[in-house]
């Protein structure tokens, strides 16, 4: 087996299953509009980050923290509804990101690849540092765990058990930016939030507890990405959307494989 | 005059308002450890925005909240609607409340049965008991419940305000409730306010009943014959601040 494949297994297998952890809160939170907020406007980081020379990384985590800031400090008026504001900041992120990545086309960039990702060229010093950023995510997640559960189930009732909903919503916004990070590389801006949402709502039919079903959405999501990486390799057809093409067609074979039982 | 160090959560002249509208206006009460304090009043009378703001989760714009330091409370909100997606079983749902034991408070509802069941598969009667049992997992001090016996059939509201009646007396807290059900509530209450905006009138229920502004507001509901229900301890509660003008335009608000 070539070792570009082994890279794309290991970096596509640790973000996919960081996913499903994450993506069970966006589907019971309804925040899948939120995860498209982050990722599209995530492009306007990787064009700022080449900017000014600091890494796509640093730039997409500064981004997408502006945004759920932006975000958090719109929730308390009234006047613009909340999804029109994500579409508002979804859209115009990803306009400025493709206008400002129009000047550093000059340093050979695909923004191809930033669109749809390309988990084959990843090399070795991208895993370890996945690796590094999954395990971050882990040990948040870890520990925001039951807080954050709390509090999705109902926010007041968390708030009057003592619960700290801000620092916790903050928290939740950090994991989740550091992920779109990570994702880019491996589905791309455009489809992070489908390896959030597919494999959480396709694990849905097979859970009895929450942890459950974030551990099924996190193992949909690895055989997603085999699947997904395979296909790319021997059709020679996009590893990105390939990977969201696998977690679908499970999507819908669990609720076919279901109605059957 | 009430004794000081019974006093577990107090609200001074507390007014909030959202925009232009007055959501509540100058009102100032008392919570004892023990006792069971009930809100009544119109619908829009500012009664859950009261209990938001003793609890926290909404600022006064202006006055005062005291809670007594460390104060657990265990809160009961008005409704909840809980996520289709969301695997969640009723154990699991009240252990998210605290660390105490769940099964004993289950047992103590009598809904023990209920443990594994979804709590999206539950009634609204069924949920109002899983909340309480929430409540109630965390020892508290001070109970606070906006309309406990929503959903609740009649026979079951009965039962619900009994048990909060017992449990009161077994443990000890003090309880704010919100609710509607005017004769159930009365009969199991030490003081009654009568909110709309601001405090119309408070005191022990017999005397609320007889008050011209509780008929102003509520007389024209049936069977408000409220004297059958005279309060078998309100002789020990002194009438505190004695109330209101009689003039009837003081309930009237833009």
């Amino acid at each position: 087996m070539d070792e570009f494949i082994i890279r794309a297994l290991i970096a596509g297998i640790m973000v996919a299953s960081v996913a499903g952890l994450l993506g069970v809160f966006i589907v019971w939170r309804r925040m899948a509009f939120f995860g498209d907020t982050l990722s599209h406007s995530a492009l306007l980081g990787v064009a700022l980050g080449m900017l000014f020379n600091v890494g796509f990384t640093i730039g997409v985590l500064a981004s997408t923290l502006l945004v759920g800031l932006i975000l958090y400090s719109f929730q308390k008026q009234k006047r613009v509804s909340n999804d029109a504001l994500l579409g508002i900041l979804a859209h115009s992120g990803l306009s400025m990101g493709l206008i400002a990545l129009s000047f550093v086309q000059a340093q050979n960039t695909n923004i191809e690849e930033w669109l749809f990702g390309d988990v084959l060229s990843v090399s070795w010093s991208d895993v370890y540092f996945i690796a590094v950023i999954m395990l971050v995510i882990v040990i948040i997640m870890r520990w925001l765990w039951t807080p954050l559960l709390t509090l999705t189930v109902h926010d007041e009732l968390a708030k009057v058990e003592g619960v700290n909903t801000n620092l916790v919503n903050l928290g939740f916004v950090l994991v989740v930016a550091l992920l779109v990070a990570t994702a880019m590389q491996i589905v791309g801006a455009l489809l992070i939030t489908a390896l959030l949402i597919i494999p959480a709502t396709t694990a849905r039919n097979f859970a009895k507890t929450p942890e459950q079903m974030a551990l099924i959405a996190a193992f949909i999501g690895v055989l997603s990405v085999i699947g997904g990486v395979y296909a790319s390799f021997w059709y020679d057809v996009p590893a990105g959307p390939s990977i969201v093409m696998f977690s679908t067609a499970l999507f819908f074979s669990s609720h076919a494989a279901r109605r059957l039982l | 005059m009430m004794n000081s160090d019974k006093e577990i959560a107090t609200l001074k002249h507390v007014s909030l308002r959202h925009g232009s509208r007055q959501i509540l206006q100058d009102v100032s009460l008392t919570v004892e450890a023990g006792k069971v304090l009930t809100i009544i009043g119109p619908n829009g009378a500012g009664k859950s925005s009261l209990l938001k703001v003793l609890l926290g989760l909404q600022k006064a714009n202006s006055g005062e909240v005291k809670l007594r330091d460390g104060l657990r409370i265990g809160y009961v909100p008005q409704s909840i609607s809980i996520d289709n997606n969301l695997p969640l079983s009723v154990h699991r749902f009240v252990a998210l409340g605290g660390s105490g034991s769940v099964s004993e408070v289950l047992s103590l509802l009598k809904i023990e049965h209920l443990s594994n069941t979804a709590i999206q598969l539950i009634s609204g009667g069924e949920f109002q008991r899983v909340l309480l049992a929430r409540a109630l997992l965390r020892k508290p001090e001070l109970l606070v419940l906006d309309e406990p016996a929503q959903g609740v059939d009649v026979m079951g509201q009965g039962e619900l305000y009994e048990k909060i009646s017992t449990l009161r007396n077994h443990y000890g807290f003090g309880v704010i409730m919100v609710s509607h059900d005017l004769h159930l509530v009365m009969a199991k209450t030490d003081q009654v306010i009568c909110l709309n905006q601001h405090i119309c009138c408070h005191g022990v229920p017999a005397d609320v009943s007889r008050h011209p502004e509780y008929h102003r507001l509520f007389g024209d509901m049936p069977n408000s014959g409220l004297a059958v229900y005279t309060h078998h301890h309100d002789h020990t509660h002194d009438l505190h601040g004695n109330v209101v003008s009689d003039d009837h335009s003081d309930c009237h608000h833009g």
